[in-house]
């Protein structure tokens, strides 16, 4: 086949909304396009371990332990799903891994953000990954075969994150105090930090363009990050909370919010490194990547004594 | 020594006993038992399966996209092989 026919194939796929496999021909810049945007998101689930993991271990009972430690054993599997499909699109996982530690590749900036006390584990299950799955749920319907499937397993394991997040906020908002409090303060310092989650505005947002045409996404940063507030506000409402915005208020036009924007030039520094955990999560990640060598090395090990075994049987 | 991440392996899970064995995704591992560990832990962590297989990506022949309209083809004028294809008398009823 010429080269335009592969792209008039291509084109094709795209509008009739079928989905493009590994083996298909595909423009490079789409192939390029993908891969900078499945490993990012797998890199935002493996270091989203981290600010959690840091309440494993100071969880206030051993219900919410459990449920916690299973919460990020599933980032962990979300990573992988999302590594295993940029790898059908020739990239190795040795080279995605060394792109997150040597701080070439991206993740989302809201893991830059410190998790002071356990409202904020509420917080970023109900916040964090309420604005995630906003964002995974179209995915579900992305153009490319492998990162559509992997979504859909994800979303169904993110639904319990959410809830767990929500639970703690609960308990919480309708607790004493100071409780209540505590999910005020942490309610405050996420609310922003995620609606940036969405990305840069639409007007300013480079890659969107490509994104859309491409049914890589289907919906803009700014679609979705005001799907995200019409559903939020009303969870606040009930938890008897106040929402950090001055200027939210109901636009019975638009049948959604008007809200105020996030600081986007704290968003610009965050990604760009200088956000408040930049350096300890790179760190945090890059020791565990150095300490685990030894279990890459004994498995291979072990691999090669055992078929040696079987061989001389 | 090179940091690798062992060979990638291909993993179908069954769902329930007597249905078929369905692709879920990939994974790296080092050898068959340890492939099939992994698979349990990523791949099975809420009941997905009761049975698994492993099979290493090198071993899986695929299809070529490009050539799915001559290979595929074969199966285009062959009405007959299906039931539409033929006419029952009403008298007859279902068969």
């Amino acid at each position: 086949m010429e080269a335009n026919k592969f792209e008039e194939v291509f084109e094709s796929k795209l509008a009739k909304n079928e989905m493009v496999e590994p083996k298909d021909w595909m423009p490079e810049n789409y192939r390029k396009h993908l891969i900078r945007q499945i490993s990012q998101h797998a890199h935002s689930e493996i270091v989203g371990m981290l600010p959690e993991g840091n309440w494993i271990t100071r969880a206030p009972s051993l219900r919410s332990k459990v449920v916690l430690l299973a919460k990020v054993q599933d980032e962990g599997g979300h990573g992988l799903y999302l590594y295993t499909a940029a790898e059908t699109l020739g990239i190795s996982r040795d080279e995605l891994l060394n792109n997150l530690h040597t701080g070439k590749a991206k993740y989302s900036s809201i893991f830059n953000y410190p998790t002071l006390t356990w409202a904020d584990i509420g917080a970023v299950g109900w916040l964090v990954d309420g604005a995630a799955i906003m964002n995974q749920v179209m995915l579900q319907r992305t153009s490319y075969g492998p990162y559509a499937r992997a979504m859909v397993r994800i979303c169904k394991e993110e639904s319990f994150h959410q809830r767990q997040g929500f639970e703690i906020m609960t308990r919480l908002a309708f607790g004493t105090d100071e409780q209540k409090a505590m999910a005020q303060d942490a309610l405050n310092r996420w609310w922003y930090p995620t609606m940036m989650m969405f990305g840069p505005p639409d007007s300013e947002s480079p890659n969107s363009e490509n994104a859309i045409k491409w049914r890589i996404k289907r919906e803009t940063n700014d679609q979705l990050r005001q799907r995200f507030v019409n559903q939020t506000v009303p969870q606040i409402h009930y938890l008897g909370l106040t929402v950090p915005d001055q200027n939210l208020k109901w636009n019975e036009d638009k049948k959604g919010y008007d809200f105020s924007q996030p600081d986007w030039v704290e968003f610009k520094n965050v990604i760009s490194g200088n956000g408040p955990c930049n350096k300890e999560r790179l760190a945090a990640r890059n020791k565990a990547h150095n300490d685990g060598a030894w279990v890459r090395e004994a498995a291979q090990a072990f691999a090669k004594k055992r078929k040696e075994i079987y061989e001389a049987a | 020594m090179s940091d690798n991440q062992g060979p990638v392996w291909e993993i179908f899970l069954q769902k329930k006993a007597g249905q078929p064995f369905v692709h879920c995704g990939s994974l790296h591992a080092f050898d068959k038992e340890m492939a099939l560990q992994n698979a349990r832990d990523l791949y099975t962590r809420r009941n997905e399966g009761c049975a698994i297989w492993a099979v290493p990506s090198n071993a899986i022949v695929a299809s070529s996209p490009e050539d799915i309209g001559p290979f595929f083809e074969p199966a285009n004028d062959k009405v007959y092989r299906h039931p539409t294809f033929y006419q029952i008398p009403d008298a007859i009823g279902h068969m």
